[in-house]
């Protein structure tokens, strides 16, 4: 098995999100970055497809400079080989033109039997990249794999539906995006570590995919952030002391639904 | 004249409610432009279904009837939708960010080659460019963000956030062929959730749990109180993480991200992350022992309690409630 990861370098979860001082970004000032938890299950069942079944992981990452020490990580927990597409954020929170380097960027260092990502990267939250890198590929995709089993040229993939689930079948190659629950991630080893930091990133630049970045983020962009704000701060909630008298509370907290908040 | 499609999905045949929320959104858009407003329905024996959609705004309905779309495949649906959109074809194509809407929406739009705006809150046109207003970094943050200039730009709606209206006309049905296409990803087997549960990412109502409710055996409380509102049980990662509840049930950034009516958190503290996940809920009660959690910080109302005490008493007051209608 062949695969290919590919990877968004995302803030930790923890952070706490300020806007930036050109408005349509966030502030990076103190942002510690982690390689996206979804992207994470996404490397972890390629590497598991190695274990069992051989073959090695690719992972691929398009960003600015610090996404390397995503990919470094990435090789630390055991992936072969890394491929970064350096570039500016000038195409930031636009799926289509991400798919688009990474689609060029996959099709350049493939074949590949399967490739995953995560359902989403925990920032722009699109959820859009993996269904958009198969389609510019012409390959068929499963969104949300919770389990996945690996047949003869063919996979089933399980998958979380309103209400249900569904058991999917593809034939490789495939595109998959995986949700948490597929797998427990393992944290990298300390030999992992020291062996991820001989092996050399490849750079892959934008005139050997055959695109141009300011194209892609100018006349043929799919969207652009114009600006970035803070949600609206709540105050001033009522809170019922229930310590001494809990039925009390609920009591009036029940009437308090019904007849202020008219929501029950 | 120009036009809003709006992908309209349905379920063994049961037009969804988030969808009637995004058409009627298309309707309120298009008529503040002057331009018309069309519908697409798929699906298999679906087409009985197609003149409902008038009433809530659609002036023609384009239906792409098959027997390769009877379930959904994202290859089958964007085959289908963009035969519509070639059709049409639609200054903007809206659709509810429910799981087929979230998954198709981007292999439709790749296929188009236009941008797709994505689990919008707030959608508006301005000179006929799409401009949305999308929470990301799981609700921490409002980017607004505006479309590229290749039509249809595709939008996903967040459900439960824009209203869904009837009152509208009869409309105009149009078959659309599905064109030659290879399915190759497709649905072998469906399992249904035990006890049919509402699902957190549609419910109007979420009773959640964290780690306060001290073990798994005691989520009956947050269940009874769930079913006493109607609602569904969410919980917090934490609960999730210990095996406690299914990940379907996880609120928060590394869980789904939920905007219902009401949101009771129960014995959940408020971590940055669950916080993103369920701030935007119109309305927000806490219940915890501890008056410094932070999700006090985000309530509407709530009570500083033992949580074992005040559940009961407050499913027991909700069911009296509801009892006298």
């Amino acid at each position: 098995m062949k695969c290919c990861v590919l990877m968004a370098h995302v803030p930790d979860t923890a952070s706490i999100i300020k806007v930036g001082p050109a408005g349509n970004r966030i502030d990076e000032t103190g942002i510690k970055w982690i390689v996206s938890p979804y992207d994470e299950y996404a490397l972890e069942e390629a590497i598991r497809l190695k274990e069992t079944r051989g073959g090695d992981v690719t992972v691929l990452a398009y960003g600015p400079e610090r996404v390397q020490q995503g990919l470094r990580e990435c090789l630390a927990r055991g992936a072969d080989a890394a491929v970064h597409v350096a570039g500016s954020d000038a195409t930031f929170g636009d799926a289509l033109a991400i798919a688009r380097v990474l689609a060029a960027a996959v099709a350049k260092t493939g074949p590949f039997d399967l490739v995953l990502t995560g359902i989403k990267g925990v920032g722009s939250d699109n959820a859009l990249v993996g269904a958009m890198v198969a389609e510019l590929l012409g390959l068929p995709h499963v969104s949300g794999v919770l389990k996945l089993e690996i047949g003869d040229g063919t996979l089933t993939a399980h998958r979380e539906v309103e209400g249900g689930g569904e058991a999917i079948t593809a034939p490789l190659p495939c595109v998959l995006t995986a949700q948490k629950g597929l797998n427990e991630p393992r944290y990298p080893s300390l030999k992992g570590i020291m062996a991820a930091k001989k092996v050399p990133i490849r750079a892959l630049a934008f005139a050997e995919l055959g695109l141009d970045e300011g194209a892609l983020a100018g006349a043929e962009a799919g969207c652009r952030w114009r600006s970035l704000a803070l949600p609206p701060v709540k105050s001033g909630g009522t809170i019922l002391k229930g310590e001494e008298d809990p039925a009390g509370a609920a009591r009036e907290l029940a009437r308090l639904l019904r007849e202020q908040a008219k929501a029950i | 004249m120009a036009c809003i499609l709006a992908f309209v999905e349905q379920r063994d045949g049961v037009i969804r409610k988030a969808s009637l929320e995004s058409l009627s959104e298309a309707k309120r858009q298009a008529d503040a432009a002057g331009w018309t407003t069309c519908a697409a329905l798929i699906g298999h024996g679906v087409a009985a279904r197609a003149a409902t959609l008038g009433a809530h705004g659609a002036a023609t309905v384009y239906v792409v009837d098959d027997e390769k779309l009877a379930r959904y495949s994202p290859e089958g649906y964007a085959a289908a939708l963009q035969a519509v959109v070639d059709r049409c074809p639609p200054e903007a194509l809206l659709m509810a960010g429910t799981i087929v809407g979230r998954d198709l929406s981007g292999r439709v739009a790749a296929r188009l080659g236009v941008g797709c705006l994505s689990d919008c809150t707030q959608v508006t046109l301005e000179g006929g460019t799409l401009v949305a207003v999308r929470p990301v970094y799981s609700g921490k943050a409002l980017a607004t963000a505006e479309g590229g200039a290749k039509r249809p730009v595709v939008a996903t709606l967040r459900p439960n956030v824009f209203p869904a209206t009837a009152g509208g006309g009869v409309a105009t049905v149009e078959t659309v062929a599905l064109p030659a296409v290879d399915l190759r990803a497709v649905v072998r087997e469906v399992f249904a959730k035990e006890g049919g549960e509402l699902d957190v990412a549609e419910a109007d109502v979420i009773v959640s749990g964290g780690r306060g409710i001290k073990g798994p055996e005691h989520f009956a409380l947050i269940r009874e109180l769930a079913q006493a509102l109607g609602g569904a049980v969410g919980a917090s990662r934490a609960v999730v993480d210990a095996g406690w509840i299914d990940h379907g049930n996880q609120v928060g950034q590394t869980g789904k991200v939920v905007s219902p009516s009401l949101y009771i958190a129960c014995g959940i503290s408020g971590a940055i992350q669950h916080l993103a996940g369920m701030s935007s809920s119109k309305l927000i009660v806490a219940i915890n022992k501890d008056p410094e959690a932070p999700i006090f910080k985000v309530a509407d109302y709530g009570i500083v309690g033992d949580l074992f005490q005040v559940l009961p008493a407050l499913t027991e007051e909700i069911r009296k409630l509801k009892a006298e209608g």
